[in-house]
């Protein structure tokens, strides 16, 4: 079996193009709060959801708008949500981190690890309910050292519940490097419950969905869960306005404040050894550094130079996506002043 | 007197305890970046980080207490403590009745709260009558920069558990984090006397369960913690300037232990009490003071601004669901015109 990879590619560019509009509402401050984005992931996301359809459940964490946009929900209702209209997918009243749709049997939350239990829920009711429909739960592997998480994969195991959990690896939990607080091999914990890994390169949407086609189809004929680990970037940080990104992206600027604090705490008397404070400077540099290297191995850059399809084509369905991005950005925007008019 | 922000002053409160204190760790989420200064001079050793396991690290503290160190524990956001709550409601708070008091846990938690950024409602919430509602569990909150550093240290000092909450509208760092994102293109209401002050050339621990009175009325009393504070002695001086009614405006700083004596001072004067809570309002703090008064056999009016519902990520319904000036005007003039 091999994917419609044009349809792969529609689906990764409209949420690509989707968070870059997001990302400019959030710097005019339009938009509030944090706002996490499932920028670099895209390949693993297209990759599972285009496998879904009617009565498969999606239970997403914090970067939750590339599988709403992919599975189909309402453009103009997503960016409506993030604005705080009434026009959005939830009157306003949740934000990004909550986006939901109960026609689609997909929702969000922003405790991390939640995904895992929602799906095992979804994936309960589908056993009973919906035999042959399946949920999928998207976590990243900051989530996989969080408790519920772990239940859950235990839980999926003993009931045999059709659900695939899909860890998105971007190394970065929040923004400690997850190396350094994960014990152990994911995939291998995994396999520990009994439940069948398979390790992908996120940044391969085909891989991903060839891996999740194996998956999915097993969960659809009863034969219990499955974890795809798949790697990823995440070039805009834990969040917009991330504070280690923005030290990389305006050192000078953003260090003035830092380093006297930094240097005066640092050579203070009373306090650890010179040789372990040398190591919470080194530490400090690496999760800049890791904050920096997240650029490259974009998904959806691959997954064009992939296409074989004419010039032409591929220009008509770019601008199709953009037409498409524009026309919900303004209908949201315009629901924004019909409320507060 | 020096001048520090509000999380200049835990910090450079907790600095000198770690210095003082070798006992004195620091363990949590993302520590090492939220606090560069201390992983700079103290080590991984002594601030560490933790993976994202609440349920496990808050549990450890447990036990890292009751083994001799003070441990504080960083959760980020007190809405993320829900997910080990049985570490507190359980182990933690329970400890000292169990072993007939002969182990104590002196563990700090420490989280931000409350809202008025647009971050939605598992973001922003208060949570602090719920965490109170349990025996054996202290929870503080500070509304200035000198409380802040010198209740650190009354936490530290504690022998039991204490829940330790930042107001993120007061904590520049938290503010900055989770609602700025370095951005000039969004503002925010903070109170400013609660956000920068003068502190103490030496701090000295702030016992828990100390009301203090900020402002002297005899017409009416507002209590509150946090933000709250600074919103009451807002609107009691709008009260003054457009009605001519005074209110005394009371901060508890800590819920729990919860200076009952003070307030019940206070209301026998005023006859009229008046709980302005970020809270929410159902089962909480506010129906505490209450129930304090009338078991006190003080007849007192009583009126509250809560927040009585999830908050809306919408910035302009939080807004008017969080417990503003205009809010406590209006029910403090209804309290007194009554």
């Amino acid at each position: 079996m091999t994917p419609d990879n044009l349809k792969l590619y529609r689906a990764m560019l409209t949420s690509r193009r989707l968070e870059e509009a997001i990302s400019e509402l959030w710097r005019d401050g339009l938009i509030s709060g944090e706002m996490h984005l499932g920028i670099g992931e895209e390949g693993i996301v297209a990759g599972v959801v285009d496998h879904l359809d009617e009565g498969d459940a999606i239970a997403a964490d914090h970067r939750s708008t590339p599988p709403m946009v992919m599975r189909g929900v309402d453009l103009p209702a997503i960016v409506a949500e993030c604005l705080g209209s009434s026009a959005g997918l939830g009157r306003g009243l949740g934000g990004h981190m909550h986006l939901m749709s109960r026609r689609h049997i997909a929702a969000s939350s922003g405790i991390v690890g939640a995904s895992g239990p929602l799906a095992c829920g979804f994936a309960l009711a589908n056993q009973q309910l919906r035999p042959d429909r399946v949920a999928v739960a998207f976590f990243g592997e900051g989530a996989m050292n969080q408790g519920m998480l772990m239940e859950s994969l235990n839980l999926a195991g003993c009931w045999r519940l059709p659900v695939v959990f899909v860890c998105k690896d971007n190394g970065m939990a929040i923004t400690t490097p997850s190396q350094s607080v994960t014990s152990g091999d994911l995939p291998e914990r995994v396999r520990g419950f009994g439940i069948p890994a398979v390790e992908v390169d996120g940044a391969d949407a085909e891989a991903v969905w060839q891996a999740a086609s194996e998956a999915i189809l097993r969960a659809r004929r009863g034969g219990g869960p499955g974890y795809l680990h798949a790697s990823c970037v995440r070039p805009e940080g834990h969040f917009l306005g991330d504070p280690l990104l923005r030290i990389v992206r305006r050192p000078v600027t953003e260090l003035r404040a830092k380093v006297g604090p930094l240097t005066r705490a640092a050579s203070s008397p009373q306090g650890a050894g010179v040789a372990q404070r040398a190591a919470s400077l080194g530490g400090i540099t690496t999760m800049v550094a890791r904050a920096a290297g997240m650029r490259g191995r974009d998904p959806v850059r691959r997954h064009r130079a992939r296409l074989e399809i004419d010039r032409g084509r591929l220009e008509a369905l770019e601008n199709e996506v953009e037409s498409a991005v524009r026309a919900a950005v303004e209908e949201a925007l315009a629901s924004l002043e019909e409320v507060s008019a | 007197m020096r001048e520090l922000s509000f999380t200049g002053a835990i910090e450079d409160a907790l600095a000198h305890a770690m210095a003082d204190d070798e006992r004195v760790v620091v363990f949590g989420e993302d520590v090492p970046g939220l606090r560069m200064n201390l992983y700079a001079r103290f080590g991984e050793a002594r601030v560490r980080p933790a993976p994202i396991s609440e349920s496990a690290f808050l549990g450890a503290a447990v036990g890292a207490a009751m083994a001799g160190l003070r441990p504080v524990v960083e959760i980020m956001l007190v809405d993320f403590l829900p997910v080990a709550m049985s570490a507190l409601v359980n182990e933690a708070s329970k400890i000292a009745a169990f072993s007939g008091g002969e182990w104590q846990v002196p563990m700090v938690v420490r989280a931000s709260c409350g809202g008025g950024y647009g971050d939605g409602g598992q973001h922003e919430q208060a949570l602090w009558a719920w965490l109170a509602h349990i025996p054996g569990l202290s929870v503080v909150v500070p509304s200035t920069p000198a409380d802040a550093g010198g209740l650190l240290l009354g936490a530290l000092a504690h022998e039991g558990p204490v829940v330790f909450l930042e107001h993120k509208l007061l904590a520049e760092d938290w503010l900055d984090y989770m609602g700025g994102g370095g951005r000039t293109t969004v503002a925010f209401d903070v109170p400013a006397a609660g956000a920068r002050g003068p502190v103490p050339e030496t701090w000295q621990p702030t016992p828990l369960g100390r009301a203090i009175g900020l402002r002297e009325g005899g017409d009416l009393t507002i209590v509150g913690v946090g933000v709250a504070v600074h919103r009451a002695l807002e609107a009691a001086d709008r009260l003054a300037a457009e009605s001519g009614f005074e209110a005394s405006v009371i901060d508890l700083r800590s819920v729990q232990p919860l200076d009952r004596q003070a307030v019940c001072e206070a209301v026998r004067g005023s006859r009229r009490l008046l709980v302005v809570d970020e809270d929410y309002r159902d089962f909480g703090l506010s129906g505490e003071l209450a129930a304090t008064v009338m078991e006190a056999g003080i007849g007192a009016r009583y009126a509250r601004v809560c927040v009585e519902d999830t908050i809306p990520f919408d910035r302009r319904r939080e807004a008017q669901v969080l417990p503003n000036t205009d809010r406590i005007v209006a029910a403090a003039s209804r309290l007194v015109e009554r």
